[in-house]
């Protein structure tokens, strides 16, 4: 702060609380249909802003499925919300794993093919998925990999942010480590699981955090890759429940769905953003 | 920053042993259909998929002769540019607020941060609910002010419906960078030109808005490639490229032309083109941002 102008403060706690509402009012609104019934949300034009009584019973409905007032049974969504966890679980820990051994060894070895490789890597960062979506599923159907937790997750750990991360990290860590690490008889892996990994805690949490929510949010890949209902992720499923038109969906059961989607990485950002804040800042820039 | 180690370890074999796992999958998942992309773009199938023969870049040449895919490209310059001027500018006007606030940073930067966290689809879905012309909140108090709101007839409606979806699930990513560019600026700047007797207002555009320009650059670039690649999500979930082919974009088009109207060459050529633009993209980011300004 450079001077006092109260009505400049006051103008700028206004321009965010206005800035916060609007981001904030889709969530609000959501969980209002959650808990109304999905005539009051139809047929009431407009729906209420008030929340209504009929939490519980959307909740369950959208956790443990079942048929509803119009007949249609919906699909349970905790099965989808596993489904979801332990893709964005392999991702993340998968990533952070290769990442951090190719990192390792791009870092502190020098060997033929090292700059090969290293581009090799690289390139990988040029290319999401969506750009290659048809070949790459015909490489993971023709492997097998339909309809498998393989299949949703390893094609998408195929990409090197995670291993520049890492290299840029471990470019910081001082010679001497190392040095004292060779005097003491440590050899290189020693030293990686001893003395690397430790010091990298604050950006594997901040990667934990980026791969996982990455991982949860996936949605082009899983809608090829998964034509059985069993294996839906959670952000693929609800989508499903709107394909009906506004009439026929069930729109409590639908927001209830989107808050349940959306509590884990909102959880997650929440709960971890202080590392989650840096690591962003610091890997991109 | 050294890029190489003065020190180094020795060992024929645990190098890439160490880096086997990582080459493995980005050469099945990445180097594989890449080039498999690359191979069936200048490939035709017949009708009943019997028997393929190379053609060239004759796909390239439907591809840019067909209107709808022209189409789809000014479709999505048009929603690229629209999401990254709102986005940055709307991200920037809070950061420049946030940053001037002395109490309660933290609470607001909580408050703007967590629709990071939601998938595209469900932001998508979220304004389409609010948007629904029977339904929606929005769309009733637009009818009841005047304004006339049907996206599912109105491609421009359903345009800025796509527009604001994208906007809003990105303004998080935008407000973290601009916040944190915002505070790396030193104080002492805006305590001289205070002197001098600049009002902040053209403190902001002499000073402030030239030293975040590497910022403002970099999230640029992020919001194309965004806008780009992972709005499908969005699109699909909010107005599946309707009406007609208005929201058509890129992505959407290689989606729908491979696996819907089952194009595969057509569909292999167009991420062809895409895998150019990316690399365009990419090639300006680390041109521009590797030389940006040191303060």
């Amino acid at each position: 702060m450079v001077e006092r102008r109260p009505g400049l403060n006051l103008l700028a706690h206004l321009v965010l609380v206005l800035g916060v509402a609007i981001v904030a009012f889709p969530l609000y609104l959501t969980f209002v249909a959650s808990t109304q019934t999905a005539e009051q949300i139809v047929q009431n034009r407009p729906m209420s802003l008030l929340p209504g009584d009929n939490l519980v019973e959307s909740w369950r409905v959208a956790l443990f499925g079942g048929t509803t007032n119009y007949g249609a049974a919906t699909p349970p969504v905790a099965p989808m919300l596993w489904t979801s966890f332990v893709s964005a679980m392999v991702i993340a820990v998968g990533k952070i794993a290769i990442s951090l051994l190719s990192a390792f060894a791009f870092v502190y070895f020098r060997f033929p093919g090292r700059s090969l490789c290293f581009w090799m890597v690289f390139v990988t960062l040029m290319l999401p998925v969506e750009v290659r979506i048809g070949p790459t599923y015909e490489v993971v159907s023709n492997l097998g990999m339909l309809n498998t937790y393989a299949g949703l997750t390893v094609p998408l750990i195929a990409s090197a942010t995670a291993t520049f991360l890492f290299r840029q990290f471990f470019l910081t860590v001082p010679d001497e480590l190392v040095e004292a690490a060779r005097i003491d008889g440590a050899g290189p892996m020693r030293f990686f699981r001893d003395v690397l990994v430790p010091l990298s805690a604050t950006s594997i949490a901040a990667l934990f955090v980026i791969q996982f929510i990455y991982g949860w949010n996936q949605y082009l890949w899983p809608l090829l890759v998964t034509t059985d209902e069993s294996r839906y992720p959670i952000v693929l499923g609800i989508k499903r429940m709107i394909s009906g038109g506004d009439a026929y969906t069930e729109w409590n059961v639908v927001m209830a769905t989107a808050l349940l989607a959306m509590l884990p990485p909102a959880a997650v950002v929440l709960l971890m953003q202080r590392w989650f804040v840096k690591g962003l800042v610091d890997s991109e820039k | 920053m050294a890029i190489e180690k003065r020190v180094r370890f020795k060992s024929a074999w645990l190098p890439y042993a160490l880096i086997a796992p990582q080459m493995a999958v980005v050469g099945v998942f990445f180097f594989w259909p890449a080039a498999q992309a690359l191979y069936q773009s200048v490939l035709t199938q017949d009708a009943f998929g019997t028997s393929t023969e190379f053609v060239g870049l004759l796909n390239f040449e439907r591809l840019f002769a067909d209107d709808t895919y022209l189409a789809s490209f000014r479709t999505t310059a048009v929603f690229s540019v629209l999401v990254a001027v709102l986005g940055l500018s709307a991200s920037l006007l809070l950061a420049v607020m946030a940053d001037r606030v002395l109490q309660g940073t933290h609470v607001y930067r909580t408050l703007l941060i967590w629709p990071y966290a939601v998938a595209p689809a469900i932001a998508g879905v979220l304004w389409l609910f609010m948007f629904a012309p029977s339904i929606g909140v929005v769309s009733h108090a637009l009818v009841a002010a005047g304004i006339e709101w049907n996206h599912l007839l109105d491609g421009r409606d359903a345009m800025a419906l796509i527009v604001m979806a994208a906007v809003w699930k990105q303004i998080s990513y935008n407000f973290l960078f601009f916040l944190a560019g915002l505070q790396s600026i030193p104080k002492s700047l805006i305590e001289a030109a205070a002197i001098d007797g600049a009002r902040p207002w053209r403190r902001f555009w002499t000073i402030v808005f030239p030293l975040l320009s590497p910022t403002t650059f970099f999230l640029l670039v992020i919001n194309v490639v965004y806008a780009f690649f992972d709005t499908f999500a969005i699109v699909d979930a909010a107005t599946q490229g309707g009406p007609g082919k208005d929201t058509a974009i890129l992505v959407y088009k290689v989606y729908y032309d491979g696996f819907k109207a089952l194009d595969l060459g057509g569909s292999a050529a167009q991420s062809v083109v895409l895998m150019a633009v990316v690399i365009a993209l990419t090639a300006i980011q680390f041109r521009y941002v590797e030389r940006k300004v040191q303060y």
